[in-house]
């Protein structure tokens, strides 16, 4: 996808101002949280699960390359063919590849935020081939002009079922319904045609398992199984840090990712596929590939930031951010968004086109406290801050402010006497009402804000007068 | 025992009668006050902008300023959560340092945690006939795990009545250096807490911070409200609010 993370702020801006998309915003908020809350009460021990599951992701990412070699081993003892991309451009190129070994014309797809980091349906498209998405929200995005998604488990969750009326009607040719299982049930019958004619599936893949060579995947809508089973080939893609050592791992997980995506104790559906389909087996593809997706990961293993791979894409950081549900996933800028994709866009794009990402955010570790793998998002986006203070990719004036002030607080003696000409001044510009309604320096602040004008003299001043008296236990009690 | 008293630089320059409220409660409560005379800031502002060194050495000096006392109360949860979670981080190549902070952390508390749970503060002076809702900050709450301990103090305020307002453990979008530099979309957030105090009905919002204190006030102040009160807990507790 298009990088356009170095617009955070002016994208966030239309959002805010965009009135159907906060009216859409503010219909989802809630939601998640209340189900998540509600379907994670269920487990026996919530918090023990969290560490197991954390202990699992860090398990594999430990020694991610001989659970890599295992997994390659054993899917190919399968009989599927397991192929590395390390760049974007790669996981297009190996899948046109294997398109054109079994003379595929038509691609169905289910969801894979994966290949929407290398812009694969554009690949595939311009290499003369037709692809259709079946993820009910990635069909309504394919049928708006490929719109981006929005969000990692819900990627046209910003758009009100009236909207997607409006695209079916114009794209369908069919009368505009707005009853939304009306709406699904157009949806049905114009992808079941595409099932039974397309010569390949692709499918992401929530979870590698090393042990049995099998992908896993975690869906709704039952796309996915008729996606992966009905063509005759199937390539699932998705990236190498989604590796589990065992079976038993993923149950564990499991426990933990539709309860955190979405608030069900179970998905719909979940699909464990391994290899293709045997001699004498009815259902499954004839041919089954694995792309393996590296794209910056590896450099994420071995940074500071290593820990943002235990992630297993649930959304419930963004779903918990109070920027995500206000601004939306559009503002970020690319595949990933809210306090994750604040992480991980920086790091697969390069910090230089996204580095608004890790300061847009409060710190205010709502993120950190419902991931499920315990990723501390906020430290992690405050290690990124650094890299982007240390290679100088913010404005000089906030560096500048920064040093001046930092400078002055090491020394009480000029602090003291710097602060105190500085509320006095802030306590003249604020007046009688006290409040302060423009800041040279401070529009940030002042342009939807007032700042409550400050008393006129520091508290330190105040307490010297005051100590100098009595000893502080037998000091008179008094108001400031 | 001892209490070293750390204003923070907020109250400090923007509403130092916090700061004096919060000393009469601990001297109420049977603690020593000192306040360390050079003291600045906890250095989280360079903290969180990615300025390690100047935050390392600010840090450095706040050490060096409260580890003769017993305790370092500060009536934020936000600069407390800067020294308790994250003064280790900042010293982590640094052993003798990192030793000294770790001593000075577990010693850190925020101020209402302190007179409940250090002082078990019995009675307050504080009197305020009017109904009040609180607002968690996100440092005090997620870092210093402050939620009951200024409602319980509350609760001992003759004449207050206390309300919960929606989404109260939700940011009010100050996040420091953020409201400056992500203005328009802090300013949002600011405005749904602001909504959400004025639904509940109270007269005054009541916390525990002064970053997310100027944010509300300067939000509501904007929207045209002069009516509702943003208020540190320790001026309602001491008998500054009525």
């Amino acid at each position: 996808m298009q990088v356009a993370s170095m617009h955070f702020k002016e994208r966030a801006h239309v959002k805010l101002h965009d009135a159907l998309l906060q009216s859409n915003l503010k219909k989802m908020q809630g939601k998640f949280v209340a189900k998540r809350r509600a379907s994670l009460i269920e487990l026996d021990d919530v918090e023990g699960t969290r560490d197991a599951a954390k202990e699992i992701r860090d398990r594999a990412l430990e020694n991610l390359d001989v659970w890599l070699e295992l997994f390659e081993r054993n899917a190919t003892a399968r009989g599927a063919t397991v192929l590395f991309a390390e760049t974007p451009a790669d996981i297009n190129a190996l899948v046109l590849e294997i398109a054109a070994r079994h003379r595929v014309r038509k691609i169905i797809k289910s969801k894979s935020m994966v290949s929407e980091e290398s812009s694969l349906d554009h690949a595939i498209e311009a290499a003369g081939l037709q692809v259709v998405e079946t993820d009910l929200g990635e069909y309504i995005l394919q049928l708006n002009d490929y719109e981006p998604p929005s969000h990692i488990i819900g990627p046209a969750l910003h758009k009100s079922k009236e909207e997607v009326a409006d695209i079916f009607a114009r794209r369908h040719g069919t009368p505009r319904r707005t009853e939304i299982n009306e709406l699904c049930l157009e949806a049905r019958q114009m992808l079941r045609q595409h099932y039974l004619t397309a010569d390949m599936g692709i499918s992401g893949g929530n979870f590698f398992v090393a042990e049995s060579g099998s992908v896993v995947l975690v869906t709704n809508e039952g796309n996915a199984t008729l996606t992966t089973t009905l063509p005759k080939v199937h390539v699932a893609i998705s990236g190498l840090e989604k590796i589990v050592p065992t079976l038993e791992d993923v149950a564990t997980l499991m426990r933990l990712l539709p309860r955190s995506a979405t608030g069900q104790s179970i998905s719909n559906y979940v699909d464990i596929l391994t290899g293709p389909k045997g001699e004498g087996e009815f259902h499954g593809a004839e041919h089954m590939y694995f792309i393996i997706v590296d794209s910056g990961r590896t450099a994420v293993l071995a940074s500071e930031v290593r820990e943002a791979l235990r992630c297993i894409r649930c959304g419930a950081c963004m779903n918990h951010c109070p920027v995500y549900q206000n601004i939306g996933g559009h503002s970020y800028g690319w595949v990933y968004p809210g306090p994750i994709g604040s992480i991980l866009t920086p790091m697969y794009v390069g910090l230089e086109k996204a580095a608004d990402l890790p300061s847009a955010s409060t710190l205010c570790n709502q993120c950190g406290v419902v991931c499920p793998v315990r990723i501390p998002l906020p430290d992690l986006q405050r290690k990124l801050r650094e890299k982007t203070f240390e290679q100088h990719l913010r404005p000089w004036s906030e560096r500048a402010g920064l040093r001046v002030w930092a400078w002055f607080a090491q020394r009480p003696v000029l602090y003291a006497v710097a602060s105190k000409v500085g509320v006095r001044v802030l306590r003249w510009w604020g007046g009688k009402g006290g409040l302060i309604h423009s800041l040279p320096f401070g529009g940030g602040w002042t342009d939807e804000r007032d700042m409550p004008a400050p008393t006129g003299r520091t508290f330190r001043e105040l307490y010297r007068g005051h100590a100098q008296s009595p000893a502080p236990s037998e000091r008179p009690r008094r108001a400031a | 025992m001892r209490v070293g008293f750390f204003v923070t630089c907020l109250v400090d320059l923007m509403r130092p009668s916090i700061g004096f409220a919060a000393i009469r409660l601990l001297e109420a409560g049977g603690a020593e006050v000192f306040v360390p005379p050079t003291q600045t800031c906890c250095g989280q502002p360079a903290y969180n902008s990615g300025d390690r060194a100047d935050a390392k050495a600010l840090a450095a000096k706040l050490v060096g300023e409260f580890e003769e006392c017993d305790w370092l109360v500060t009536p934020s949860g936000s600069c407390g959560g800067m020294i308790r979670t994250h003064y280790s981080d900042l010293f982590r190549d640094d052993p003798a340092m990192l030793r000294r902070a770790e001593a000075l952390s577990t010693r850190t508390r925020e101020l209402a945690d302190f007179l409940v749970n250090e002082l078990h503060l019995e009675r307050v002076p504080g009197r305020y006939e009017c109904t009040v809702t609180y607002h968690d900050s996100c440092a005090g709450l997620r870092e210093m795990g402050i939620k009951t301990q200024p409602r319980a103090l509350l609760a001992k305020v003759a004449g207050l009545t206390l309300t919960e307002m929606a989404d109260c453990e939700t940011c009010c979008g100050f996040g420091g250096t953020f409201a400056v530099k992500f203005g328009e979309i802090s300013a949002r957030l600011a405005d749904n807490k602001c909504q959400h105090i004025v639904n509940s009905g109270a007269d005054a919002v009541v916390l525990g911070d002064l970053g997310c204190m100027l944010n509300i006030e300067g939000r509501l102040r904007r929207r045209g409200d002069h009516k509702t009160r943003v208020l540190h807990v320790a001026e309602i507790l001491a008998g500054d609010a009525a």
